[in-house]
């Protein structure tokens, strides 16, 4: 029954991902721009773009023979997440309180 | 844990299944309020003694701190024993108090009776897009991406806590 849809919370769960979306939060960039800053290949790159994009955190546009990457300026992916994060946290120690609660009453 | 997370571009919903009669689900969320909601989400300058959960229709959700300043977050909009409980949530992007009503969003957790001593409680928190007015000339006025600065802390600030 667990059942995460792709997310931003677990989209920048992985470190290395979370490295690039700082990045363009910086300033946008380009694969290549990337991969030189990071310790890994442009695929693996791609391929973090791609999740990163699913989860509402990136977008890309093109710019003559280049897709350059930016953070979506859309709040509301940033905002989701931070809400998808308190309220799992709040429903995981609720579920914790409501079964110990129970275990009292027996 | 056992929980489906879903997001719409302007909700946000969690289901989770609680092995308790409903009666007792519904309690422990507006009784026990104190204890479940995350203690490092924390507006106040000083320490949370405790967060008070007032279940009626009028009633406020707030944070009070040990020194006794209190901090207002949430008004209870309806409640329907043991069945739902709404509230709006009055913090903008940046977990500041937002004064104009229309500017808040709201919560509705539902509680479903699966058997005798089981329950679904659903959780939805929508009308996000209403936070949203202004986003768009902020980040204009702020140039570029200078206005996702203070996202950007606050996603790498939890971020940190989660490593």
């Amino acid at each position: 029954m667990l059942a995460y849809q792709p997310n931003a919370w677990t989209a920048l769960g992985d470190p290395t991902r979370k490295a690039i979306f700082e990045l363009l939060a910086e300033r946008p960039r380009a694969v290549g721009e990337l991969a030189s800053e990071l310790p890994i290949t442009r695929p693996a790159v791609s391929q973090h773009l791609r999740v990163l994009k699913n989860a509402g955190l990136v977008r890309d546009r093109p710019v003559g023979t280049r897709r350059i990457y930016g953070v979506d300026a859309d709040g509301l992916a940033a905002l989701r997440a931070d809400l998808e994060r308190f309220w799992s946290k709040t429903l995981v120690a609720y579920k914790a309180a409501v079964e110990n609660s129970a275990k009292e009453d027996e | 844990m056992t929980a489906d997370i879903h997001a719409e571009a302007s909700s946000v919903r969690i289901t989770i299944v609680v092995e308790a009669p409903i009666e007792r689900a519904f309690r422990v969320f507006t009784e026990d309020f104190d204890k479940i909601k995350p203690r490092e989400h924390n507006m106040l300058g000083v320490e949370i003694a405790e967060t008070v959960f007032e279940p009626r229709a009028g009633g406020r959700i707030f944070d009070r701190g040990v020194d006794g300043t209190e901090f207002q977050w949430a008004r209870v909009l309806a409640v329907d024993p043991p069945n739902a409980v709404v509230f709006s949530w009055d913090l903008d992007p940046n977990w500041q108090v937002e004064p104009d009503p229309a500017r808040t969003s709201e919560v509705e957790v539902r509680f479903t009776a699966e058997s005798p001593q089981r329950t679904r409680v659903e959780l939805e928190h929508r009308n996000l897009d209403r936070h949203g007015d202004g986003w768009e000339g902020e980040h204009d006025a702020l140039g570029g991406s200078g206005g996702w600065p203070l996202y950007l802390e606050r996603f790498g600030a939890l971020i940190a806590a989660e490593d």
